[in-house]
């Protein structure tokens, strides 16, 4: 990847944050933000990369702690959005649970 | 494998799809309506990419990769399956101070390694690596204040000073190790050190008010620091995924910033957030209580009534009660609706999430730009563990320190009944001149117990 490649993709990816976001009610503000802290969660692949390629043992170190972090955002992200997200019911589905309506 | 397919291919390709999933899952989670398989999308995303790196060229260590893994994995599953709802706010912190440092990781093994070839390289190894940390240091100290672990904000004059010195010392440090000016291991170290720090003094004087304004800017900052990261590691996705969060954080923080009437500056420089204590402004009249009996006839009777939740009724525990309450007025042909102000709760769209917790629909769930023009025409404003955001004060008192910030208009309503433990301010300490109003009776005790019997009220009603 080019330097100019790379760059006009962080500026088209910078937009495409923006706008997913701008339109969002309030309501999803909370898990929204969750949801974000998961995608960022990446950074496991690069952490894998990273201590795959370490060869010192403070390098491996480091390595392993960049792992483990990476791990627990990216799972510990999902799991609470999910969570979070599995709630958020209408009126229609609650009424539908609840066999009445 | 077919010759055209080369490990290398199917990785690009594989991120590629990651990029997408991750891009459409977002834009899924900001409608209720499909917010649910967005997350779905965008873990199917992450299990793809992660797959995918395990035939990366080149990699060795997978003794090492996987426990490592493993251990982090299953620890943030267990504590993600078990933190409640109210705590949620820190949990998100912890696991995005996790992230940041995951990115500084890796910027050290690179700068350790001598990976980073060339100055644009090194250089963005290095912002990302001292984003990375302050990410996570900072928002290791958010957990522990929204934990209730720290419970002092230290201040003293010359704090800013200090963080600008020690920002300048990262920075020169880091330049050296970018120019390889005989950067040895030392020096990466001695940077790294320093980053560290500044995430701590920089975090430490905020208040616990202000602090999900600060979460979401460390979401947005590791962002930030994952998509440099991707640049040095020349990874697509890494790039795209943490630019587009880095972007779509920074709108959330400039959101919840505006909704707490706060600019950026002002949260990260000044000392706001939890002075408290010193009641002020005046504020004449008297308090008058009422019975949960009169209040369950009120509501009962009633067309429309319009419920404000606030931080207090979740501490409380009190949601559940609350929808229970409500759907016994639903059920008698009320018109029941829940008002939410942006600060409501921790964080933006806290409140939401533990009222969907309880089980309340999301569609008669409205905010301040819905629901403020309707009070005119409640008969009863329910207000429950709420105090700052119904206060009038911010509309007219221009000495107020919450004056100006968007408030619920419930003094509008025929009545208005405060659920509240006792007599006191609010967060802030200022004095609510909404409780003093003529149209204003106060129901005193605990959110729960208030719940219940309010309950027993409205079924002795017939």
């Amino acid at each position: 990847m080019t330097g100019m490649v790379a760059l006009y993709i962080f500026m088209l990816a910078a937009f495409t944050g923006y706008e997913v976001i701008s339109r969002v009610p309030v309501i999803l503000h909370t898990p929204l933000m969750s949801g974000s802290n998961f995608v960022h969660g990446i950074v496991l692949v690069g952490a894998m990369v990273a201590l795959g390629n370490a060869v010192t043992t403070l390098e491996k170190t480091i390595g392993v702690i960049g792992v483990l972090l990476a791990a627990g955002n990216a799972v510990g992200g999902y799991v609470v959005t999910e969570r979070m997200l599995e709630m958020f019911k209408s009126s229609g589905q609650r009424g539908a649970k609840k066999g009445t309506h | 494998m077919p010759a055209w397919l080369s490990a290398g291919l199917a990785i690009q390709a594989s991120y590629f799809v990651t990029a997408v999933l991750f891009i459409m899952g977002l834009k899924r989670m900001s409608s209720p309506v499909t917010a649910r398989s967005g997350i779905l999308w965008a873990g199917a995303g992450m299990a793809v990419a992660t797959l995918i790196t395990f035939l990366y060229p080149g990699m060795s260590n997978y003794g090492l990769i996987l426990p490592a893994m493993l251990v982090g994995g299953v620890f943030a599953w267990w504590s993600g399956k078990r933190v409640a709802m109210t705590n949620m706010p820190q949990m998100i912190a912890l696991y995005n101070g996790m992230g940041g440092g995951a990115a500084a990781a890796i910027a050290a093994v690179e700068l350790y390694r001598g990976g980073a070839q060339g100055y644009v390289s090194a250089s963005l190894a290095v912002l990302g690596g001292i984003i990375g940390a302050v990410s996570f240091a900072g928002s290791a100290i958010a957990f522990g204040k929204l934990q209730g672990l720290i419970t002092r904000s230290i201040r003293f004059t010359g704090q800013q000073i200090l963080n600008l010195l020690i920002l300048a010392a990262a920075f020169g440090l880091g330049a050296m190790v970018a120019a390889h000016l005989n950067a040895g291991p030392a020096v990466v170290t001695g940077f790294f050190v320093l980053a560290l720090v500044l995430g701590v003094t920089m975090t430490l004087p905020i208040g616990g008010a202000d602090m999900p304004v600060v979460i979401s800017l460390y979401n947005a900052l590791t962002g930030l620091a994952v998509g440099l990261e991707g640049f040095v590691l020349d990874n697509a996705a890494m790039i795209i995924a943490g630019t587009v969060v880095g972007s779509a954080g920074t709108l959330l923080t400039q959101l919840m910033a505006k909704a707490m009437n706060r600019s950026l500056g002002n949260v990260l420089f000044s000392g706001f957030g939890d002075t408290g204590g010193e009641a002020t402004g005046t504020v004449s009249g008297s308090l008058k209580p009422i019975e949960a009996s009169d209040v369950g006839v009120m509501m009962a009777f009633a067309s429309k009534v319009i419920v404000v939740p606030g931080y207090g009724m979740a501490v409380a525990q009190a949601q559940h009660k609350i929808w229970e309450l409500c759907q016994l007025l639903i059920d008698r042909g009320v018109n029941v609706r829940f008002a939410i102000h942006p600060v409501a709760g921790r964080m933006p769209g806290h409140m939401n999430v533990l009222l969907a917790e309880a089980g309340v629909p999301y569609d008669l769930i409205s905010d301040l730009d819905e629901i403020n023009a309707e009070f005119e025409t409640a008969d009863v404003a329910l207000i429950i563990g709420a105090n700052d955001v119904v206060n009038p004060v911010a509309r007219t008192d221009k000495s107020s320190p919450i004056y100006g910030m968007p408030i619920l208009n419930a003094d509008k309503a025929k009545n208005v009944i405060v659920i509240k433990r006792g007599k006191g301010a609010g967060f802030s300490g200022i004095e609510n001149a909404l409780f003093y109003l003529d149209n204003t009776r106060m129901l005193y005790g605990d959110a729960q117990k208030a719940g219940a019997e309010l309950i027993a009220a409205v079924k002795a009603v017939d």
